[in-house]
């Protein structure tokens, strides 16, 4: 399968600036469904890490009010090409997702 | 009694390390994401509601968002020993929208998308040295981005 984040890295110095997109719907669980008028039950990303050669970077906590398909754009000091990027989440239902690459 | 003793001993090393497990899980400031007001939201995730506005704090965001699903919003800063960046939406039902804990290498400069009920008041948190600054914005909104 591929995968559900897609990772963007352009090193500028010793600086990687990142560029991430998930693919997650982010329902708030306050949204009705218009043909049955039951409530979406709440499923969203609540933790991303980003870990830079296994070290962590940042840790996003997110609640319901992140946009559909997130958009996470940071930079970490101290990268070097071929360097190892790790961005992972997990959801409020405990799925998971990961994807890692190599900045060039 | 030496045999209940190490059975003892080995039940409470088991149970200490499920308790540490979860408590590593459970970073994610749960009190503060259910905090209906600004001011519960700084409670629960600062423990004070004391902040300082600082020009060295950097909001951006759109003054008119024509889609509240999709607001973009920046938060950077010039402080040193930055800790965490926090993104607080008044109007909100639950305020608190992402809050970004950063570790020693990481640029105090994020981006991301949020959704927006209304129009409101932003604001951006960022600590630094244990105090907290922040910047705040009016983002109009004129389709809302709760199913609206």
């Amino acid at each position: 399968m591929a995968s559900s984040i897609r990772v963007k890295v352009k090193l500028s110095g010793d600086v990687a600036e990142v560029k991430s997109l998930m693919k997650h719907e982010m329902e708030t669980g306050t949204r009705k469904d218009s043909k049955t008028g039951e409530t979406v039950p709440a499923h969203y990303i609540k933790e991303v890490k980003a870990e830079l050669n296994g070290a962590p970077v940042m840790t996003a906590n997110w609640g319901p009010a992140v946009s559909k398909n997130p958009y996470f754009a940071f930079s970490v000091r101290g990268a070097k090409a071929g360097d190892t990027l790790k961005i992972s989440w997990v959801d409020n239902k405990g799925e998971t997702a990961s994807e890692e690459t190599t900045i060039s | 009694m030496n045999l209940t003793r190490r059975v003892f001993i080995r039940g409470a090393a088991a149970a200490a390390a499920l308790l540490a497990l979860p408590r590593a899980l459970l970073a994610w400031p749960e009190k503060a994401f259910e905090a209906k007001s600004q001011d519960d939201t700084l409670n629960a995730l600062f423990g004070t509601t004391e902040t300082t506005e600082s020009s060295a704090v950097v909001l951006s965001a759109p003054d008119i968002a024509e889609n509240g699903a999709v607001v973009p919003v920046s938060v950077s800063s010039t402080l040193e020993n930055v800790e965490s960046i926090s993104v607080i939406v008044e109007q909100n039902p639950s305020p608190l929208a992402a809050s970004f804990d950063l570790g020693p290498n990481a640029v105090a400069d994020v981006s991301t998308r949020l959704k927006m009920g209304k129009t409101s008041n932003v604001m951006a948190v960022v600590k630094a040295d244990g105090k907290l600054h922040t910047a705040s914005k009016e983002v109009k909104v004129t389709i809302g981005g709760c199913g609206g």
